[in-house]
């Protein structure tokens, strides 16, 4: 059975168009032009259980507004959407205790109190056994070694040390579903690495279903194995990372070790150069003309080593979100 | 909403380790609040001698300089109860910057939230201010013509009690009203505003003439300052005693659901703003 399912789920906001300068303040005083921003235009998800789904976009393309309507926080403007057979808008009790949202940007920690209180209290609100508290925090604080951290203030902790204290708070009530926003954001590569590791180990373990969003591929290649890239609201592609350059990108990067050290003539007429330090040249060319350029190549130029690859999965989803 | 008894009891245990955290500065600012005492004191000093010298009354509506000074320091009492600093704009702005998100997500309801954690607040600052209230009454005891009747105390400390919830309840809706315009700063300086005049804060309300009196009498707002005083004076007693304590329940009743009613639709047309 499908823990999420959404059907045709839409979200549009209406927002304030102001126009610059005092004047147009002045006049949005008595009258306001307001547009329509569809956030999410239909979208039509599966997640089955246990699977780790990266969500892929650039800034304003639906992402966190498709989280906010999962976790319940915002209602639809259309569709139907059930994550673990529960409506999420009607914010059942019974629904909020098996799920997590976590928020790259957002603190839900007491901020001047140690990280320890708060993971009392999130034991209070979400009726969890003593024992089992006990034993999921010794083991979520020893997964991210933190344990010696949990007395002090979370204000005075680094933002990474903090993530792993959020992440803690919101693994507690051992969610069936995790929603993480940008977890990693801001963060720098060691702490990036560890709450990836983290979140590796801990899927692993627990078959937790997570639905991840973030703008580090690095993030994304580590974790998931299927992707979701959403574009103006809506889904342009879901299926397996290894997928999205076949799907998307229409080049292959050949690169070239010449024998001589001599720049070949009319190279820029076989493909766009990259790179072009003899003896090292980099040319894009279209998938389908390879063959066609390794052969005029060879014909024309003493080669000393060739290889022909994809392009980098960056660049490909960069080219990929500037075109929506 | 359920939510167990021991949810609670950890929220406001929390919520005290919090309030101490800046003991330094709370204690300050509890303080502070004192001192206007001193300046009332010698407002009202001055308009009762410029009232005897002009009028050659003694009594302004029935208050003599004494019982004037002992309803206002019955007031600060009031108000230590039914005050609500930055309750209504730290509800605002949380929906504003989106922190309000954690009660959407998480089993457990904002209003009893808040409300538990304002109780750790008050708590926190009638241990700071006891020490300074008993002085000042102390020092002004010679005002008071002694303790009032048991029953009277018993309707004074339970229209105290009243006025801690009607002031929650009623800044809590006010807070709500953020869903809809975001920033509520003007409108709690108007209500700052109406609060001080026609609470009984600033002076006793039967001091205002005819029909300004009745209709201040029809607002909410006297229940938080002037009325927990009037009946320890004995100003409102018997049956208008009981009559006031209902009508101050029945308040408290209409914003409990205000609030309520406010959080639901108001959630309802959220956009989760701030990320």
């Amino acid at each position: 059975m499908a823990v999420i399912e959404t059907d045709q789920l839409a979200k549009s906001y209406r927002v304030y168009r102001k126009k610059e300068g005092l004047g147009a303040s002045l006049a949005g005083l008595f009258r306001r032009e307001y547009r329509e921003v569809e956030a999410v235009r239909g979208i039509d998800l599966r997640v089955e259980e246990g699977e780790f789904v990266a969500f892929l976009g650039p800034n304003g393309a639906g992402k966190t507004t498709t989280l906010k309507l999962l976790s319940g926080v915002i209602t639809p403007t259309a569709g139907t959407a059930r994550v673990l057979g529960h409506v999420p808008w009607r914010r059942e009790n019974a629904y909020r205790r098996r799920f997590a949202l976590v928020m790259g940007q957002k603190n839900q920690l007491w901020w001047d109190l140690p990280a320890a209180e708060s993971f009392r209290l999130h034991q209070e609100i979400y009726c969890i056994e003593r024992d089992r508290f006990g034993q999921t925090c010794h083991e979520l604080c020893e997964m991210l070694g933190v344990e010696h951290l949990l007395g002090q203030p979370v204000r005075e902790l680094s933002l990474g040390e903090r993530m792993r204290m959020e992440l803690i708070a919101a693994l507690l009530h051992s969610p069936e579903v995790l929603f993480l926003d940008e977890p990693t954001i801001g963060l720098d590569v060691v702490a990036q690495h560890t709450i990836q590791q983290f979140l590796r180990e801990y899927q692993r373990l627990r078959r937790v279903t997570i639905l991840l969003t973030s703008h580090y591929m690095r993030d994304v290649a580590a974790l998931c194995r299927r992707v979701v890239i959403i574009a103006a609201g809506r889904i342009i592609y879901d299926g397996p990372l290894d997928g999205i350059t076949g799907h998307f990108s229409g080049q292959k990067i050949v690169s070239l070790q010449l024998a001589d050290g001599e720049m070949p003539t009319g190279l820029e007429r076989l493909g766009e150069v990259l790179e072009s330090r003899p003896p090292k040249v980099r040319i894009c060319v279209p998938r389908g003309e390879v063959t066609r350029v390794l052969t005029h190549i060879f014909a024309h130029c003493a080669v000393q080593d060739v290889s022909v690859e994809d392009p980098p999965l960056d660049a490909v989803i960069a080219e990929v979100f500037s075109r929506s | 909403m359920i939510t167990r008894p021991a949810t609670y009891w950890t929220v406001l245990f929390i919520s005290l380790q919090e309030r101490l955290v800046y003991r330094g500065e709370f204690a300050m600012s509890t303080l502070m609040r004192f001192l206007p005492i001193i300046t009332q004191i010698f407002l009202w000093q001055a308009i009762f001698s410029a009232i005897e010298v002009e009028r050659g009354s003694e009594t302004i509506a029935g208050y003599t300089f004494h019982g004037m000074i002992a309803y206002y320091l019955l007031t600060t009492i009031s108000r230590a109860f039914s005050s609500m600093p930055g309750l209504a704009s730290g509800i605002a702005r949380d929906i504003r910057d989106g922190t309000v998100k954690k009660f959407l997500i998480q089993p457990i309801d904002m209003v009893s939230f808040l409300l538990v954690r304002r109780l750790a607040h008050k708590l926190v600052y009638y241990m700071v201010a006891l020490g300074p209230f008993a002085l000042v009454f102390f020092l002004f005891r010679g005002f008071f013509e002694g303790w009032p009747e048991p029953h009277v105390f018993a309707g004074f400390v339970l229209s105290l009690l009243l006025a801690f919830l009607l002031g929650f309840f009623l800044e809590a809706t006010l807070g709500m009203i953020g869903f809809w315009f975001l920033e509520v700063t003007s409108l709690m300086f108007v209500y700052m505003l109406l609060n001080f005049f026609f609470s009984g804060h600033m002076f006793p309300i039967d001091l205002l003439p005819g029909i300004w009196g009745d209709l201040v009498r029809l607002l909410p707002l006297q229940y938080l300052a002037y009325f927990p005083a009037a009946v320890f004076l004995g100003r409102v007693s018997g049956p208008a005693l009981a009559a006031g304590l209902a009508t101050q329940f029945a308040w408290v009743v209409f914003f409990a659901v205000a609030a309520r009613v406010a959080f639901h639709f108001g959630v309802r047309r959220y956009s989760g703003f701030g990320g």
